[in-house]
């Protein structure tokens, strides 16, 4: 059989998009089959993301508009899969291509056909709070933007054909059905949101004034109904009381929702009550929740952040009832309260927090792939590879396996593409064509013709900056030949506007005032190449992350600085010059640091593509943290799969492994890192090279200094609690045991979950149970944190007769010797004070990051740390395993708390975003870097100490003597060499004197 | 008080300072990007402008600012030992020292030259340092030791 060079990915929210721009840059083909209109799914519904508040869209859109213009991806819109035949390595799917009734090749986007149908549908996308028209995109930043017609609501009047310019309505235009021929198969459908059902207790669709999460999400969009303002639906005030109501249809045994935990839910509460209040400080958010579960990297921080600078007040209850005032349309709520109390209170809004279902076609997706689902509906995946189906050479990435927030479906998205890596390696670059950019446009010596694009950002610089009146202002400046202002100048249809004004005004520089060049740089810079300008004839004003965002009680202050950016961007871009990148080559072998679970992974994945890997242990084993794990809540057998692993590693030709390993250096830089290790006894030095690096150095447990832990035999770790269990270590004299959770969590000194505690004390629990059932446990709890199917875990614990006390964080408990025997004082809500004598006392302790060693390795590699001393990625969001230096990639513990399953995922995401370098022959490095005027330097060797990559050189010169010069590659563009230049001989391209000197008169 | 005397006190009351501001790209331009993410207010006086790293930013750079009529300069990098270059802020920081007693023999008051450190996780604090440095200069008054008196 042979193998196919492409890959079918089926769903284009974030899951699906991220998938594809890995494995097309990795140099398969892709085809990206979605069954809506466009790409984007629900992240491109969301207003802000969590911790960060960024905004979704801001974000999400670069990425779409990537994708929908990669070389290497074949996007297929309002499709539906019909028929799945073949196995790994060559699959043939038959797919329906419905018809827009709209010719996507013609359309352009324009929205003139919308704006005159007569007929008005529902807008989905504004989940039914708006109208729009039979004739419709998604929404206004839609990737493709490709207009369709919505039969169930056309009436056939021909108005829009009669309109169109482009000639691109087509009534009669069919279905097409074609065949596409695949090697691997990537499921990513997403979920749906649980909807109440007709007759339920929250008056969901009765009273107009109880909304759901999404579309209180809309609510709160600039680019919503409401155009941002928060306002309720039946008379469109502002709503002061909001009551954000948890855990609806999910963890609840009643049969009406599901009995899973939906993960993402308290979270994105936490964020829209932050959010609604931020927009309208007149809202009062009250959310009433049964645990907080923000177990995800700097979660727990933004509950706080939420409670303290937002006044978010937090009601530990579920509602029993609510009713609706008839006059007033206001809510009146009815819950216990943790003193047993009965309470009523009035809202003028309640929004449902409503959890995640399995897509609405999961079954009709099953059954075409051949696929299993596990009882709740979703994906069944494997224990120990997250994105594995059950079919070989088919995977599932997302929500679809699991509920799970945005930055753990990126992360499954990039491990199911390095899944794939591994089945279709061999077939890269077969089936794909190189982009071919249009020559570039010689514009040396010519005057300037600059061009300004000035963003409202829906409202996000709109409703504070004057933009019309910046735009007018952008007209007068000398140079600028053209100036328009775009709602956003992100989306896919303004880069083609872009393009258009490159080519009517011959323009030469353009300028783009919008948000921060940090994110947005790359992709207008990308648009302007398209449209044949070099790279680097282009500048960013940022009017938004600083202007409008941080001056919003100051419209007429933040316009006039609005211009003033705009006027000095403008003095900028008249000295500006292209830039040619230089090439460099690809070392194609990788260096894994760190010999545990993850590391491992990462190394065999890399292996199995035929890639040297060198794996780097500290210890003088390999297994790491999972040395100390016997199974997984879930089952799994941890020491079988890790010496499977070990036995897999040891006797794989393309990995080398140094134990007892300490790095001396690491030098150079993506795609070409050169490191020294001293392994081994007698610290052997090797070196080699390697062309990326994967992070998997891991964390440890953190050893407690309180509740007598060290002191008291009787007080042991969760972990050394899990060896006696397992094996046959004595319990029998232990009548009582008590487990205490969140031991160096979450407190000051180590403000984060550890996430796997509480997973972990259900396991022993249970564990115990099913040896011992006469043992009593209680578990002393903050919030019971099983996310996810693991909610299971929780139930059968609590049915098995395992007791869970909470208590207040503000009164942890005691621990007293009495005798032989240990007392637990603990002030436990509901129930009251209680002295329990225990027999064994487990502590739950929590995962600390190694502090020095990793400041250490950050030094080397040059990436941070957050505050906890855990590796700090490129993007909380969206760049989940990359660092901001190119070519290193983080992994598992290293990273933040999580689970086996989850460093798996991160280890194969590693590798998948890795192959995207080592898939390459040569790449193009950043163009801004420095050099040397020989003619006047003075050789004076200044420059060569400042340097701290080693960079220059002082050489002889046949005219000019001894002057300095700076190899291309190994330069970073810092300047510390130019600051410091007595002879003003050294200039950073990009960054010029000349440049810096323009924006500081420019305000004269 | 004369009528002049009022005028030109109201005058003064209604000037409000200019201030360009140095800041490096990975951890300065971020915080100041985070402020904005997390919208933290701060007074509209400054201008940024991007530099690759403090080390970047040449003793010219901010004599020219003044010279040319900024009330103020702000140059920010990232703390001492975060530099993404490695060591550009600490070279910044050898530099800065001499310039700041230079720019003290030229006369220009301190304070009217503001050095200082803002990590990319730092919104806040930016945000407070912003504060402080427009709040110094507007107590300085307008920048006119370099003015030119021909």
């Amino acid at each position: 059989m042979e193998k196919v060079g492409a890959v079918m990915i089926v769903g284009a929210g974030i899951g699906g998009s991220q998938a594809a721009l890995d494995l097309g840059d990795s140099g398969l083909k892709v085809f990206l089959i979605e069954s809506s209109t466009s790409i984007g799914g629900v992240m491109a519904q969301l207003d802000k993301t969590f911790p960060t508040n960024d905004c979704a869209m801001c974000i999400v859109s670069p990425k779409l508009v990537e994708t929908g213009r990669h070389q290497n991806i074949d996007l297929n819109i309002n499709c539906e899969i019909l028929k799945v035949s073949g196995q790994a390595g060559n699959f043939t799917v038959k797919v329906k291509k419905n018809s827009l009734y709209i010719n996507p090749d013609k359309c352009t986007g324009c929205g003139v056909c919308g704006r005159n149908c007569p007929v008005e549908a529902i807008d989905l996308f504004n989940e039914g709070l708006a109208k729009y028209a039979a004739t419709s995109v998604k929404y206004p930043q839609a990737v493709p933007l490709v207009y369709a017609i919505n039969k169930d609501y056309c009436i056939g009047c021909g108005v829009c054909a009669g309109v169109c310019k482009a000639k691109a309505v087509e009534y009669d235009r069919k279905d097409e059905i074609i065949d596409i021929n695949v090697g691997a198969i990537i499921l990513a459908p997403g979920f749906d949101e649980y909807l109440p059902p007709e007759v339920n207790k929250y008056g969901f669709g009765k009273f107009k004034n109880v909304v759901t999460s999404i579309e209180f999400e809309r609510i709160l969009s600039a680019s919503g109904p409401y155009a941002g303002r928060v306002l309720r639906p039946s008379d469109g005030d502002i709503p002061q009381k909001v009551a954000f109501l948890q855990c609806v249809g999910s963890r609840d045994y009643t049969g009406e929702g599901q009995p899973y935990c939906s993960s993402v839910c308290c979270m994105y509460t936490a964020k829209e009550a932050v959010i609604a209040h931020e927009h309208q400080h007149e809202v009062k958010p009250t959310i009433f929740s049964m645990d907080i579960r923000a177990y995800g990297k700097d979660f727990d921080k933004y509950i706080i952040r939420a409670q303290e600078e937002y006044g978010v007040r937090y009601i530990r209850s579920r509602i029993s009832s609510i009713d609706e005032d008839h006059k007033t349309k206001d809510l009146i709520l009815r819950y216990e309260n943790e003193d047993e109390e009965v309470i009523e209170e009035v809202y003028n809004m309640v929004v449902l927090g409503v959890g995640l279902n399995p897509p609405r076609d999961a079954q009709h997706l099953a059954d075409k792939f051949g696929i299993k689902l596990n009882p709740y509906g979703f994906a069944e995946t494997d224990i120990f590879n997250p994105v594995q189906t059950t079919k070989p050479g088919i995977f599932a990435c997302g929500a679809f396996s699991q509920p799970k927030d945005i930055p753990e479906t990126v992360t499954q998205a990039s491990a199911a593409a390095g899944c794939v890596d591994q089945i279709l390696f061999s077939e890269r670059g077969k089936l794909i064509t190189e982009k071919t950019l249009p020559p570039e446009i010689f514009v040396a010596g010519q005057p300037p013709r600059i061009g300004v694009f000035i963003c409202h950002c829906g409202i996000n610089i709109g409703g504070y900056v004057d933009v019309p009146e910046v735009t007018r202002y952008a007209a007068t400046l000398p140079n600028v030949v053209m100036s328009d202002r775009n709602l956003y100048t992100c989306s896919a249809d303004t880069q083609g506007i872009i393009k258009e004004k490159i080519e009517e005004y011959h323009l030469n520089r353009v300028i783009v005032a919008s948000c921060t060049p940090r994110t947005h740089e790359p992709l207008f810079q990308e648009t302007i190449r398209e449209a044949g300008l070099n790279r680097y004839l282009f500048q960013m004003a940022n009017i938004r992350d600083q202007c409008s965002w941080v001056h919003m009680n100051q419209p007429e202050k933040a316009t006039e600085k609005a211009k003033d950016l705009v006027r000095m961007a403008v003095n900028k871009a008249r000295r500006i010059a292209p830039i040619d990148r230089i090439k460099l080559g690809v070392t194609k072998k990788a260096m894994v640091i760190g010999g545990g679970i993850t590391g491992m992974v990462a190394a065999l994945n890399f292996a199995s593509q035929e890639i040297e890997t060198h794996l780097v242990q500290n210890e003088s084993k390999l297994g790491g943290f999972a040395n100390h794990i016997y199974h997984t809540l879930e089952g799994g057998d941890v020491q079988a799969y890790l010496s499977n692993l070990i036995e897999k590693i040891n006797s794989n030709k393309f990995i080398h492994v140094y134990l007892d390993a300490e790095i001396e250096t690491i030098n150079g830089y993506i795609g070409n890192f050169k490191t020294t290790v001293l392994h081994g006894p007698n610290k052997d030095r090797v070196e080699f090279e390697h062309g990326v690096v994967v992070v998997a150095t891991g964390a440890k447990e953190y050893k407690p200094k309180e509740y007598l832990y060290g002191q008291n035999k009787n007080v042991i770790l969760q972990s050394e609690f899990e060896k006696i269990l397992n094996t046959n270590g004595a319990i029998k004299d232990k009548n009582t045991i008590v487990m205490i959770q969140c031991v160096g969590s979450r407190n000051d000194d180590h403000p984060y979950c550890s996430k796997m505690c509480c997973a972990e004390a259900i396991k022993n629990a249970l564990l115990v149970k099913k040896l011992h059932p006469e043992k009593e446990i209680i578990i002393l709890f903050r919030d019971i944190r099983t996310y996810g199917f693991k909610e299971t875990y929780y139930r059968k614990a609590r049915e098995a007769g395992v007791i869970f006390l909470r208590f207040d964080e503000n009164y942890p408990p005691e621990v007293t010797v009495n005798g032989s025997s240990l007392k637990v004082d603990v002030k436990a809500k509901k129930v009251g004070n209680l002295l329990i004598p225990t027999d064994l006392l487990v502590l739950s302790a929590g995962i600390v990051a190694p502090h020095e060693e990793n400041e250490e390795l950050g030094k080397m590699l040059k990436v941070p740390l957050n505050d906890d001393n855990f590796f700090l990625e490129a993007h909380v969001k969206l760049r989940p395993v990359d660092f901001a230096t190119e070519g290193v990639f983080v992994a598992g513990l290293a990273h933040c708390p999580k689970t086996i399953e989850d460093s798996i995922s991160q280890a194969n995401a590693a590798v998948s975003r890795a192959c995207t370098i080592l898939s390459k022959d040569e790449i193009e490095a950043e163009g801004k870097i420095a050099s040397v005027d020989p003619s006047r330097c003075s050789g004076c060797g200044m420059c060569i100490d400042n340097c701290a990559y080693n960079a220059i050189e002082l050489i002889e010169d046949r005219r000019f003597g001894t002057v300095a010069v700076i190899n291309q590659a190994l330069c970073k563009g810092c300047g510390a060499c130019s600051g410091n230049c007595r002879c003003a001989a050294i200039d950073v391209a990009g960054f010029t004197s000349e440049q810096i000197y323009a924006m500081i008169t420019g305000r004269l | 008080m004369t009528e002049q005397a009022i005028e030109k006190q109201t005058e003064s009351e209604k000037w409000e300072p200019k201030i360009i501001a140095f800041l490096c790209n990975w951890c300065s331009y971020a915080g100041a990007d985070l402020a904005g993410v997390s919208r933290i207010q701060y007074p509209p006086n400054i201008r940024i402008v991007r530099v690759p790293c403090s080390g970047r930013i040449n003793a010219y750079f901010i004599i020219k600012s003044l010279t040319d009529g900024w009330d103020g300069v702000v140059v920010s990098g990232c703390h001492p030992g975060d530099c993404h270059y490695i060591s550009g802020n600490l070279v910044a920081r050898r530099r800065f020292a001499i310039l700041k007693e230079l720019l003290e023999f030229f006369g220009i008051e301190p304070g009217r030259v503001n050095f200082m450190w803002a990590s990319a996780a730092e919104g806040e604090r930016f945000a407070v340092l912003i504060r402080k440095a427009t709040e110094i200069v507007k107590k300085l008054g307008p920048n006119k030791k370099f003015e030119k008196k021909w």
